[in-house]
C-alpha cells in the first residue's frame, strides 16, 4: 500500500551548538516543506498528462461539436451558425452510410482474429522455449512496419492483376478474387494488413500478463487435476481479464479509426471509385481536407466519437462477462 | 481451429514448468519439458508470415518493373540500388528520416519521463482522487481524441505551427497507456519498503522517484521508451494532415512515393523497405535488449 502517511520528517538538526530556539523552528519550517511535498508532490507528477489531454484531447474534441454546428471552410474559418444542417446533410449522404458498413466491415474481420490468435501465440510463446528472444522479437517485427508501408506492400501482394495471392488461388485453380472493386474482399484485405501489424505486438501483451499469473494457481489447479486445456481456460483465460478488456478496447478505439492501409490501398485514397473501402475517418478527411468542408468533417468526427463510446462500453460488458463465466466454471 | 492443440499443449507445459521457479528456469539438464514440434512449427509459420511481406517487398524493389509485370522471381534482383535512387530523387525522403528522427526521439523522452512520474505517483503515493484520477486516465485511453482533428487544425494554424514539426510532438508528450503501464508495472516492481526507507533517510518525494522510482521502472521504460518510439515513427495521420509535402515524416514522404509513381511497384516498395531499415536496425539492437529487460522485469522481488 501507500507508504506516504508513514513517512517521517527527515532527521533533526544535529547541529549542537545553534540556539534550541533557531532549530526548533528550522525543524518546523523543514517539516512544512516536507508536509506540503508529500501533499502536493503527487499532483505535480501527474498534471502534465492532465494537461495535455485538456489542451489536446479534451478540448478540441468538445469543440468539434461546436464547428459542427457551423459553416466552416478550411480556407475562409468560421461562418454562421447552422444549428444541425451539416449533420442532416451528412446523414443523408449515401457515402456516409457506406463509410459506416466499411468501417464495421473491416473491424470486426481484423479484431476478432486477432485478439484470438494473439492469445495462442501468447500461449505458445509462454511455452519452455529455445531461443525464447528470437521467437519474441520474430512475432513483433510486423509492428516496426509503418501502416502505410505495409499498406504498399499488401496493395501489391493483393493486386488483382498478378498479385501473389491471385497468383497462388489461380495457381490452385481457384478464380482470383478482384480485391480492389469486390467490397468485402477489399475489407479482408485492409483488415488482413491490421492483423500483420498488431497480432504480435498483443500477443506479447497477453505473454507478459500471462507470466504475472502466480505459480501456485497453477500449482493449486494441477493438484485439482485440471489438464492443460482446462488449464487455459479455467485459470489463464480469467486471470488475463483485464488484459483482454484492455487490448479489445484499444483494438475497438483503432479500429473504427483505420485510415493508413486504406488510404494507400490505391493511389486516389478516397477509398475506390465506388468508395468501397472508404473508412470513416477518411470521409472525415475527405469532407474536410478534400472538400474544405470543416463543419461537415466535424459533425461526422462527432457522429464516429459517439459509435466508439457505445461500441467500446458494449465491448467492455461483453468481454467482463464472458472473461467471468469462465472465472466461475 | 488448428491452434487449440497448440494452447492445450503448450500451457500445460508452460504450467508445469512454472512449478520449478524462475531461477531454475534455462538451467541446463533441468526437469522441465521441452515442447515439441507442433509448438516450432506453429511458430514458424507465425515468423515466416510476420516476415514475407517484408521480404516480399524487397524482392519486388530489386527488380525492374518490366521484369515485374511478367511475374515475380524468387531470388532478389541487381536494381535494388537503382531503384532507391529513384526514391531519393522523387521524395525529400533524408529530410523525413531526419524529421522522423527528431519527432520520435523527442516523444519517446518526454512520455517516458512523464509517464514514469506519473506512474510513480499513481502506483505509490497516497493522495485524495488518486482512485478516481486513475480511472480517468484509463478512460481517457477509450476517448479517441484522434477525432479532435478539425479543431487541433485550426489551433495549429492559429499558432502558425501547420508544416512544423511542433505540430506534430506537442500532442504526443506524455500519453494515458504510458501513465497506465507504468502505474501496473510500479505497483509490483516498486516495493514500498525501499520508497519508505529512503523517505526515513530524509529524501525529498521528488528524490525518491529520482533514485528508486526511476532505477525500478528501467525496464518498463525501456520497453514504452521503444514502442513510443515506434508509434511515433509510424503515426501517418495526424503528421499527414498537418506537414507539408517539402517537410514530412517518412510515412508521409512514403504516401508521396506513392501519388509519384502509381503504377512502379518496384519504386513504390523500395521505397516502403527503405523507410523500415532505419526501425529494423534499431529493432535488432534495442529489442533484444528490451525483450530481456522485460523478461528480468517480470521476475518478482
Amino acid at each position: 500500500m501507500a507508504v506516504t502517511d508513514r513517512v517521517q520528517s527527515p532527521p533533526p538538526n544535529t547541529d549542537q551548538r545553534g540556539s534550541r530556539d533557531k532549530s526548533v523552528k528550522r525543524l518546523a519550517f523543514s517539516q512544512k516543506v516536507s508536509k506540503w511535498d508529500v501533499k502536493l508532490s503527487p499532483y505535480l507528477y501527474i498534471s502534465p498528462f492532465f494537461l495535455l489531454f485538456a489542451i489536446t484531447g479534451l478540448f478540441p474534441l468538445l469543440y468539434t461539436a461546436w464547428v459542427s454546428l457551423h459553416t466552416w471552410n478550411l480556407i475562409g474559418g468560421q461562418g454562421k451558425f447552422t444549428g444541425l444542417e451539416n449533420y442532416e446533410f451528412v446523414l443523408a449522404q449515401p457515402f456516409f452510410w457506406n463509410a459506416v458498413g466499411n468501417t464495421f466491415s473491416i473491424f470486426l474481420l481484423s479484431s476478432v482474429p486477432q485478439v484470438v490468435l494473439a492469445i495462442a501465440i501468447a500461449a505458445v510463446l509462454e511455452a519452455n522455449l529455445r531461443a525464447k528472444t528470437f521467437w519474441r522479437m520474430g512475432v513483433l517485427v510486423p509492428f516496426v512496419v509503418a501502416p502505410v508501408a505495409v499498406g504498399l506492400i499488401f496493395n501489391n501482394l493483393f493486386a488483382d492483376q498478378a498479385g501473389l495471392f491471385n497468383e497462388l488461388l489461380t495457381g490452385i485453380g481457384l478464380d482470383p478474387v478482384r480485391w480492389h472493386s469486390d467490397s468485402l474482399a477489399s475489407h479482408a484485405a485492409i483488415a488482413t494488413m491490421v492483423n500483420f501489424r498488431w497480432t504480435g505486438y498483443n500477443a506479447l501483451i497477453f505473454l507478459a500478463a500471462m507470466q504475472a499469473i502466480p505459480r501456485d494457481v497453477y500449482e493449486a489447479a494441477t493438484i485439482d487435476g485440471a489438464g492443460r486445456f482446462r488449464q487455459f481456460f479455467s485459470v489463464t483465460v480469467p486471470m488475463l481479464r483485464p488484459t483482454i478488456i484492455f487490448v479489445v478496447i484499444t483494438a475497438t478505439i483503432g479500429g473504427l479509426q483505420i485510415f493508413d492501409g486504406a488510404r494507400v490501398f490505391d493511389q486516389a485514397g478516397l477509398g475506390g471509385a465506388d468508395r468501397q473501402w472508404q473508412t470513416l475517418t477518411m470521409y472525415i478527411w475527405e469532407l474536410g481536407w478534400g472538400q474544405r468542408n470543416f463543419g461537415r468533417a466535424s459533425a461526422v468526427a462527432w457522429l464516429l466519437f459517439l459509435i466508439i463510446v457505445i461500441i467500446a462500453m458494449a465491448n467492455f460488458l461483453i468481454t467482463r462477462r464472458i472473461a467471468n463465466q469462465g472465472g466461475r466454471r | 481451429m488448428s491452434s487449440i492443440p497448440m494452447i492445450e499443449q503448450t500451457a500445460g507445459k508452460g504450467a508445469a514448468q512454472r512449478g520449478l521457479g524462475a531461477r531454475r528456469r534455462g538451467a541446463p539438464g533441468g526437469t522441465m519439458r521441452r515442447p515439441g514440434f507442433l509448438t516450432y512449427g506453429f511458430l514458424g509459420a507465425v515468423i515466416l508470415g510476420s516476415v514475407f511481406p517484408l521480404w516480399w517487398s524487397f524482392l519486388v524493389g530489386s527488380h525492374d518493373s518490366s521484369v515485374i509485370s511478367q511475374g515475380v522471381p524468387l531470388v532478389p534482383g541487381g536494381n535494388f540500388f537503382a531503384n532507391a535512387a529513384t526514391v531519393l530523387d522523387s521524395i525529400p525522403f533524408w529530410k523525413a528520416l531526419s524529421n522522423s528522427i527528431i519527432v520520435s526521439t523527442v516523444t519517446a523522452a518526454s512520455v517516458v519521463l512523464f509517464s514514469t512520474l506519473a506512474g510513480f505517483a499513481f502506483a505509490k503515493l497516497r493522495f485524495r482522487g488518486s482512485k478516481a484520477l486513475l480511472v480517468f486516465v484509463i478512460a481517457t485511453m477509450a476517448v479517441p481524441t484522434q477525432l479532435g482533428v478539425v479543431p487541433l487544425f485550426i489551433v495549429m494554424s492559429k499558432l502558425g505551427w501547420t508544416g512544423s514539426l511542433w505540430a506534430v510532438i506537442v500532442p504526443g508528450v506524455v500519453t494515458a497507456f504510458g501513465v497506465f503501464w507504468m502505474t501496473q508495472y510500479l505497483r509490483d516492481a516498486l516495493p514500498d519498503e525501499l520508497i519508505e526507507a529512503v523517505r526515513i533517510d530524509g529524501a525529498s518525494m521528488i528524490q525518491a522517484f529520482w533514485y528508486v522510482g526511476l532505477p525500478a521502472a528501467r525496464p518498463a521504460a525501456a520497453m514504452l521508451a521503444l514502442f513510443t518510439f515506434v508509434a511515433t515513427w509510424t503515426n501517418f495521420f495526424w503528421p499527414f494532415i498537418v506537414l507539408d509535402p517539402s517537410n514530412p515524416t517518412l510515412p508521409v514522404a512514403l504516401q508521396l512515393l506513392q501519388a509519384a509513381h502509381f503504377v512502379d511497384y518496384s519504386i513504390v516498395l523500395a521505397g516502403a523497405v527503405l523507410s523500415t531499415i532505419p526501425l529494423l536496425l534499431l529493432f535488432a539492437v534495442a529489442g533484444r535488449q528490451l525483450v530481456s529487460g522485460i523478461m528480468q522485469g517480470a521476475v518478482k522481488g
